[in-house]
């Protein structure tokens, strides 16, 4: 195939407070086997040499599995492909002559730092609410003292698999963070290391997700379609199974303390 | 400098277990008043900043991505080693030591490697203790494969995912010490400068990425985790900003690189396409549990499938060469890296490479798939089963082991790999050299520690497969913590270290200067063209294979391209008041610069070859490694004093007691 002529339509912003605006760039000489992330590598290639600002993205691993990299490709969160990141969307699923538009993640909670960049801390901050095994180095039992069934550990998988990219948020009219959440949820609970503080870790999750700001779940599913590694909304089911219950029935207690000696 | 690796007295079984019981410690009141600082947070600084954290010190930790899960321990695949002989196939805490050793060209330290041997099997016991969803088998219990090098099935995997999954361990415990308050994090900081106080490292200066300032940061001792220089090359399976920086600014205040020279050539990955390449995806090498590598034996045969006129499906299987099934009897495909890269090179020099870019061997699944398929349909009572049923059956197991591999392969390649057998070249992956470091992992610098992929210490001159998480790991988890106690427990009189003493004053303003001097070239050539061009230099001429007039040459090119770039580089924004990624590229690739002629000069000084160094002058008739155990039974350990001398090479002599030095043999 004979190299493609492209138009970009990106979004410049250069500060996290000032006024961001739609650009566009045309672009020849696109080979079909390039990823997105090097047809923009060309693109920033050519403005420096113009002497020109660079397009600021985030991208580290381009092998779909760090999660850095994020923007929104004709309207959808990591491009038209399924199942598949912005590293490694290949330029040939796009067409001589297409017009592509490329914009940041939109959420109130992932405030744009520049251009296409837009920070995700957030997500941190969740996980640091709860999405872990309360368990110190060195305090493990043999890894095989515990069987766990293939299904269980397989399913646990599935949601593990997330890459913390955010896409979820970027996809849902509501900006809601439930599938990250709940594949946090289910990872862990999935598994008996995980059932002992399941319910403590769903509460603590959820109240912290609502405090940065993120919207509520409305079931419209968007999520799912565009996840990159295809993180199911079952997960959100059980995650609301676990918040209900957790709600009813767990109540975190003080210790007696004391003690002689 | 005298050398002193520290190795603990005694038979090397006990060496260990002796040090953790007699190691001073500091009391638990104590650690509240020490700080650490933790740069990186991969697979080592996440798990050293998180034991650090429930020991009781308090920590910083820093990384340059948005978040500490996004360090590139993430895009391990392929598994993680442990001696645990759950399979009962005479695996030992032994056989995992001397494997190692020998995988690596015996050229590390014994002591190191015993340790690292006995530690993996706590690895697993904590990961899955953390939630890490190991693969297993239907009984419940933990499942093993093979990886390159070894006899036994030692590894434990994840799908293709492990690094994700232990990263992902390592990253919800460090997150529960930064919510319990005894971790601080600071993402999107990156060291630029070590800071020295009477001779021990106190402190770091941190760049905010976000902002551009500079910030000083003070603890009683520093421990890097920053990962290895393979970018040094251009193009590497590393993610695009794995870096040298923070090793080589400590290089640069007085710490010695080691073994810079030995970098890892994985044999399977996917070849490069075209002149934009940014970097290179790697297939694990788990595949060649089940993949067989060939080429076809015709030159006419590989001429024609790349000019695209056949393909691998057209030559029969008497015209194809399974080269390390031929050459290594005993390992077959399951080679270890160096060796395979090594062949794969070889064929292709011959004229039997089947990529247009003549750079490419096949590795091809038709056999597995039919081996799998027959055993399915007889589990399924078909003991007769025609060949689209065979076919379909062994495409299903194929996929449940190797699926999401796959899927990548053709999400790159737009080729279907079930179909086509899949085409892979050899690219750099890993980088054995670094940080010279005592049993303590730590440098010659008091108070500096090196973990991870960033220190030299365990794999010699080449690594084995799923030994990086291992060992990244077990410095994290089980030998920082016990051995830093060595070094702190001196320190307990020592007051909060002052970020506004003169020393950080000063490291401060160098950093600056630095910058400065990167803003105000306004040249014309973009910092990647510069990095490109250093990439080219070091692939061709110390890359897979060496030889001492090219690395001559490499020294000069490498020289005059530095001086160009401080003279025509062109960094376009402004080094604060906004996030400037192209500013972080430039700093990363000036130290590139210095630290690709130091691997120049390391390799030319090196005159035999072990593991992942060949230097074409010392081969076997057969064309293996020919290593010089007389004169080269050493760590090469380099001071480094900037531009106008030469580095100074300090020895380490390599003490074997307990293995008896051979030829390493694959056949």
């Amino acid at each position: 195939m004979e190299n493609m002529r492209l138009k970009l339509k990106v979004w410049r912003q250069p500060k996290p407070n000032s006024k961001g605006q739609f650009v566009e760039y045309q672009l020849d000489n696109v080979s079909e086997h390039m990823s997105f992330l090097e047809m923009l590598d060309v693109l920033n290639e050519n403005l420096v040499s113009k002497r020109e600002d660079p397009v600021a993205f985030e991208h580290d691993c381009r092998e779909g599995i760090c999660g850095t990299c994020s923007m929104v490709i004709n309207g959808h969160p990591h491009g038209p492909q399924s199942g598949t990141t912005t590293c490694q969307l290949h330029m040939r699923h796009f067409n001589d002559g297409d017009t592509i538009t490329v914009e940041p993640f939109r959420a109130t909670a992932f405030p744009v730092v520049k251009d296409l960049v837009v920070e995700r801390a957030a997500f941190d901050r969740i996980i640091q609410a709860g999405g872990y095994i309360s368990v110190n180095t060195g305090q493990a039992r043999d890894a095989n003292s515990l069987p766990v069934s293939k299904e269980a550990s397989s399913a646990s998988f599935d949601a593990a698999a997330c890459i913390g990219c955010g896409a979820c948020v970027a996809a849902c009219p509501n900006a809601s963070a439930m599938l990250f959440v709940s594949a946090k949820v289910s990872h862990l609970a999935l598994l008996p290391q995980g059932k002992v503080e399941a319910q403590r870790r769903a509460l603590n999750m959820v109240k912290q997700m609502d405090l940065e700001g993120f919207g509520n779940c409305s079931n419209v599913t968007a999520c799912e379609a565009e996840c990159p590694k295809e993180i199911s909304v079952n997960n959100i089911a059980r995650l609301n199974r676990e918040y209900i219950s957790a709600s009813f029935s767990y109540e975190e207690k003080e210790d007696k303390g004391g003690g002689a000696g | 400098m005298a050398l002193n690796g520290k190795t603990p007295p005694g038979p090397l079984t006990d060496k260990w277990t002796k040090y953790r019981s007699t190691v001073p410690l500091v009391a638990p009141n104590n650690k509240r008043r020490i700080d650490i600082i933790v740069v990186g947070s991969g697979l080592a600084g996440a798990a050293a900043a998180a034991t650090f954290g429930e020991l009781g010190y308090n920590v910083k930790c820093f990384t340059f991505h948005d978040s500490p899960r996004r360090a590139h321990s993430i895009a391990a695949q392929g598994g993680i080693n442990a001696a645990k002989n759950y399979r009962n196939d005479g695996d030992s805490v032994y056989r995992l030591f001397y494997d190692t050793i020998k995988g690596g060209d015996y050229r590390a330290r014994e002591s190191n490697v015993y340790r690292l041997a006995e530690v993996s099997t706590n690895i697993i016991d904590q990961a899955v203790a953390q939630g890490v969803p190991f693969a297993r088998e239907y009984g419940g219990l933990l499942d093993n494969r093979s990886f390159g090098g070894v006899q036994v099935s030692r590894t434990f995997y994840a799908r293709g995912q492990t690094g994700q999954q232990l990263l992902i361990g390592a990253y919800q415990s460090l997150s529960r010490q930064i919510s319990l308050g005894t971790v601080q994090q600071y993402n999107r900081h990156e060291m630029l400068d070590l800071v020295m106080v009477d001779g021990k490292a106190r402190g770091i200066i941190a760049r905010n990425l976000l902002t551009g300032e500079l910030e000083r940061h003070a603890a009683h001792a520093v421990v890097l985790a920053t990962g290895g220089y393979g970018n040094v090359f251009y193009l590497s399976t590393n993610a695009m900003m794995c870096n040298v920086t923070a090793a080589w600014r400590s290089v640069r205040r007085g710490a010695l690189m080691a073994n810079p020279c030995f970098t890892q050539i994985h044999p399977t990955c996917i070849p490069v396409s075209g002149d934009y390449q940014s970097k290179l995806t790697l297939m694990s090498e788990s595949l060649r549990n089940d993949g067989r590598v060939w080429v076809p034996k015709k030159q006419e045969d590989a001429a024609a499938i790349r000019a695209g006129k056949k393909t691998g499906r057209d030559i029969a299987e008497d015209d194809r060469d399974y080269f390390l099934e031929r050459r290594y009897p005993a390992f077959g495909n399951l080679v270890p890296r160096d060796v395979a890269s090594r062949a794969a090179k070889v064929a292709c020099d011959e004229g039997l490479g089947v990529a247009p870019t003549g750079l490419a061997v096949f590795m091809d699944f038709s056999a597995a798939i039919d081996r799998y398929g027959k055993s399915k349909a007889s589990t399924m009572g078909n003991h007769h089963p025609d060949a689209a049923t065979v076919r379909d059956l062994g495409e299903k197991v194929v996929k449940e082991k190797y699926g999401n591999l796959f899927a990548m392969y053709e999400k790159i390649t737009g080729e279907d790999p079930y179909k086509m057998p899949m085409k892979i070249y050899p690219a750099v992956h890993y980088t054995m050299g670094g940080l010279w470091v005592d049993y303590n992992l730590e440098t010659n610098i008091s108070g500096l520690f090196a973990a991870g992929e960033c220190n030299f210490s365990d794999h010699g001159a080449n690594r084995l497969g799923a030994s990086a998480l291992m060992q990244g790991l077990a410095d994290g988890y089980f030998v920082l913590p016990y051995t830093i106690g060595n070094f702190l427990a001196n320190e307990i009189r020592t007051p909060k270290i002052d970020a506004n003493s003169p020393e950080f004053i000063k490291a401060e303003a160098d950093t600056k200067t630095r910058i400065d001097q990167l803003m105000s070239i306004k040249g014309k050539q973009s910092v990647e063209s510069f990095h490109r061009r250093l990439g080219k230099i070091m692939w061709e001429k110390c890359g897979m294979a060496r030889n001492a007039e090219g690395l001559t040459l490499a020294r000069q090119q490498i020289r005059e391209l530095r001086d160009e770039f401080y003279q025509d580089v062109f960094v376009p924004g402004s080094a604060t008041g906004e996030y400037n990624p192209e500013l972080e590229k430039a700093l990363r690739v000036a130290d590139f610069l210095e630290m690709g002629e130091l691997m120049v000069v390391d390799a030319l000084s090196r005159k035999e070859s072990c593991g992942g160094h060949f230097r074409e002058e010392y081969q076997t008739e057969e064309g293996e490694a020919l290593r010089d155990d007389a004169n080269y039974a050493y760590v090469a350990a380099w001071e480094y004093n900037g531009w106008d001398t030469d580095p100074v090479l300090h020895k380490e002599e390599l003490v074997f007691e307990n293995v008896e030095l051979k030829s390493r043999s694959y056949k």
